[in-house]
C-alpha cells in the first residue's frame, strides 16, 4: 500500500468528486442559458414586448414568421390561480398532519402517517391526474351540476393532494428542530399542549414550515401532466373563478410544443413560457433563502 | 404548578381531537386512492394486456425499467460524487455557496422545463430522433440534485470520531472517505438511489419530448444495433407513466381506459415495493455495517 503514490491515494478521486461539483454548476447554467437563449426569441426576433407577453391575454402566435399576437396572460393566470387554490387547500391540513406526526402522537406519525406521506410522494403525477380525470371532474360536474367537471377546481384538488406530502414533511422537520426546552418550559408555565403548540412550537418552527409551503408552491407551480389532464385547456379566463375550465402554462406547452416547428414564432413564445417557469422556481427558491436567513436571525 | 383554565383545557381537547380526525382523513384518503387504483387495476385485467404488443403494456414495463435503470447508471455516480465534495472537500467560499444554489434550482426545476432542456439539447443539437438515452438523461438531471444531497446528508451523518480513527492510522482523506465515510454511510445512500428509481418510475412530463410517446420494438431482435431491438436505446419508448399521458390525449385504442388503469395499478404497486424496499434495504444494512443485533431496531 505505501508504493501507491500521493495521487492514487488521494489526488486522483478529489479531483474527480471536485469535476462532479463543477459538473452540477456547468448543467445548471447551461439550462438557464439554452433556456434564456430560446425563451427570448419572441422579444429579440418576433418583437414582442415583455409586457405584450405577460399582461396581454390575446393569444394568436403566427405558425410561421412573424406578426401573431403572443399575450400569455390567461396561461399565467390560470397558473397562478390554481397554485394558490391548492395552497389554501393544502396548507391547513399539511401543518396540522404534520403536529400531530410530531406532538400529538410521534408514534403513530412515525409508524403510520410517515410511511403514508412517503407514498403520498411516490405516487406519480399522471396517476393522480388519470383519477383526478376518472373519478374528480364526474364528480365535480355531478355535485354542482355543470356539464362537464374540467374545472380550476379540479386542478386545484388534484395538486393540494400532491403537494400535501411536500409542506407536511418539510414541517415535520422544522417542528421537531424546535428545541426541547421551549417545551419544557411552557409546560412548566402550567400550559396545556394545545396552548404550547398553538404560542411556542408553530411560532418557533414558523420559517421552517413556510419553506414548506413555499416549495408546495413551486412544485404546484411547475406541475404539468396532472394538471393538464383535469383543467380542460380551455383558452380563457375562467368565466367563475372556481368551476370554469381554462388553462395554464405548463398545460399549454405540452399541448402544443411537439406540432410546432422550431423557430416559429407560436414555437418560440411556448419557449418564453417554459423560460417564465424557469424564472418563476429561482424566485420560489430566492423567497426560501430569505425565510431562511430571517429565521436565523431571530434565533 | 398552576392549573390551566377550564377554557384551555376545553381547548386543548377540541384541538386534539380535530388533530386526529385530520390524521385519520389523511389515511383514510391515502387507503381509498390506492385502493380504487388497485381494485380497477384488477377489474380492467386481461391476460392478453400483460403482452408485449399494442394492446399490452408489456413493452412500457420493459422501458421503464430499461430507462430507470439507465438514468441511475448516469445519475448515480455523479450524484454521489458531487455530495462526497459537498461533504468533504468544498470550502467556505462563494464557489460552494454557488454550487449549493445551483443544486436547490435543480432540485425545484419543473420537470417539463427538464424535459425541454434535454429536447433541444440531446435530440435537435445532435439530430436524433426520440430515443430512450434521451429519456434517461432528462430523468437523470432530475435525480442528480436528490442524489448529491442524500449523499452529503448521509457522510455528515457520520460520526466524528471514525474519521479522526482513519487519520490517525495515517489514511489520507480520499482513503478515508472510501474505506470508512462511505461505507457507513451507504444505507442512507441506498435509500436514496432507491428513492430515485421510483421517482424515475412516475416521470412522465420530463420524457414526452426525449424519449417520445411511442415505441416500435421487435421483441425477437436481440440485435443492439438494430432500430427494433429492445436492447436499443437510440429508439423511441414510452414508459408506463407516458402511456397513460398518451392514451388520454391521443388514444384510439377502444380498451385506453383499461390499459391506463392497469398501467396505474402497476405503477402504484411500483410505489409500494420501492417505498418499503427502500425501508427495508435501509435497515438491513443499517444493522450489518453498524453491528447491532435484530432486536435493537426502533
Amino acid at each position: 500500500m505505501n508504493n501507491k503514490s500521493m495521487f492514487q491515494k488521494e489526488y486522483l478521486g478529489r479531483t474527480i468528486v471536485t469535476i462532479a461539483g463543477l459538473f452540477i454548476i456547468v448543467l445548471t447554467i447551461s439550462i438557464g442559458a439554452f433556456l434564456f437563449y430560446r425563451g427570448t426569441a419572441t422579444f429579440t426576433a418576433n418583437h414582442h414586448s415583455v409586457a405584450e407577453f405577460l399582461f396581454s391575454p390575446l393569444w394568436e402566435p403566427a405558425q410561421q414568421g412573424s406578426g401573431g399576437k403572443v399575450g400569455a396572460a390567461i396561461f399565467i393566470f390560470g397558473s397562478i390561480l390554481i397554485s394558490l387554490f391548492a395552497l389554501v387547500l393544502a396548507t391547513p391540513f399539511s401543518i396540522a398532519a404534520a403536529i400531530f406526526m410530531t406532538e400529538i402522537s410521534p408514534r403513530l406519525g412515525k409508524r403510520v402517517l410517515q410511511p403514508a406521506v412517503e407514498i403520498f410522494v411516490g405516487i406519480p403525477s399522471v396517476v393522480y391526474g388519470w383519477v383526478g380525470l376518472t373519478v374528480l371532474v364526474p364528480f365535480i360536474a355531478k355535485v354542482f351540476d355543470l356539464p362537464y367537471g374540467y374545472s380550476v377546481l379540479a386542478g386545484s384538488i388534484v395538486l393540494a393532494v400532491m403537494i400535501f406530502p411536500t409542506i407536511t414533511s418539510v414541517s415535520v422537520d422544522a417542528i421537531r428542530s424546535v428545541p426541547i426546552e421551549y417545551k419544557e418550559a411552557s409546560y412548566g408555565l402550567g400550559s396545556t399542549r394545545w396552548q404550547l403548540i398553538h404560542h411556542i412550537v408553530v411560532p418557533a418552527a414558523l420559517p421552517g414550515i413556510l419553506t414548506g409551503v413555499v416549495l408546495g408552491l413551486a412544485r404546484a407551480f411547475g406541475e404539468a401532466l396532472a394538471v393538464a389532464m383535469v383543467i380542460g385547456k380551455m383558452q380563457a379566463f375562467p368565466e367563475n373563478l372556481l368551476l370554469s375550465p381554462t388553462t395554464n402554462l405548463t398545460a399549454e406547452i405540452t399541448a402544443d410544443m411537439g406540432n410546432t416547428t422550431l423557430g416559429s414564432e407560436v414555437n418560440n413564445a411556448l419557449w418564453s413560457m417554459a423560460l417564465l417557469l424557469l424564472l418563476i422556481s429561482f424566485c420560489f427558491i430566492l423567497i426560501i433563502r430569505i425565510i431562511g436567513k430571517m429565521g436565523a436571525n431571530e434565533k | 404548578m398552576r392549573q390551566p383554565s377550564q377554557r384551555a383545557k376545553t381547548a386543548d381537547k377540541a384541538a386534539t381531537g380535530i388533530l386526529y380526525g385530520i390524521a385519520g382523513f389523511f389515511l383514510v384518503l391515502l387507503a381509498a386512492f390506492t385502493g380504487y387504483i388497485l381494485y380497477k387495476g384488477i377489474v380492467a385485467f386481461q391476460p392478453e394486456y400483460l403482452s408485449f404488443t399494442r394492446q399490452g403494456i408489456g413493452i412500457q414495463f420493459f422501458n421503464t425499467v430499461y430507462l430507470v435503470v439507465l438514468s441511475l447508471l448516469i445519475s448515480a455516480p455523479i450524484g454521489i460524487a458531487a455530495g462526497i465534495y459537498m461533504a468533504e472537500y468544498a470550502g467556505k467560499g462563494w464557489m460552494t455557496r454557488f454550487l449549493r444554489t445551483c443544486i436547490e434550482t435543480l432540485a425545484s426545476l419543473p420537470s417539463i422545463v427538464v424535459g425541454l432542456f434535454g429536447y433541444l439539447v440531446f435530440l435537435v443539437m445532435t439530430g436524433a430522433h426520440w430515443n430512450l438515452l434521451a429519456g434517461a438523461l432528462a430523468v437523470s438531471i432530475l435525480n442528480i440534485p436528490s442524489l448529491a444531497t442524500v449523499t452529503e446528508d448521509a457522510l455528515e451523518g457520520v460520526p466524528e470520531y471514525y474519521r479522526e480513527g482513519s487519520f490517525g492510522l495515517g489514511a489520507t482523506h480520499w482513503q478515508t472517505i472510501t474505506g470508512v465515510l462511505l461505507p457507513t454511510a451507504m444505507p442512507r445512500i441506498i435509500t436514496g438511489i432507491v428513492m430515485a428509481a421510483g421517482r424515475g418510475f412516475g416521470e412522465a412530463a420530463a420524457l414526452l419530448f426525449t424519449s417520445g410517446m411511442s415505441s416500435d420494438v421487435n421483441f425477437s431482435n436481440w440485435n443492439p444495433f438494430s432500430l427494433s431491438s429492445p436492447l436499443n436505446c437510440m429508439r423511441p419508448a414510452d414508459t408506463l407513466a407516458v402511456r397513460i399521458w398518451a392514451l388520454k390525449t391521443e388514444g384510439v385504442e377502444a380498451n385506453a381506459a383499461q390499459l391506463s388503469d392497469l398501467s396505474s395499478a402497476v405503477l402504484i404497486l411500483m410505489v409500494f415495493v420501492f417505498s418499503l424496499g427502500s425501508r427495508r434495504i435501509g435497515a438491513r444494512l443499517e444493522r450489518r455495517l453498524t453491528g447491532e443485533s435484530k432486536g435493537n431496531e426502533k
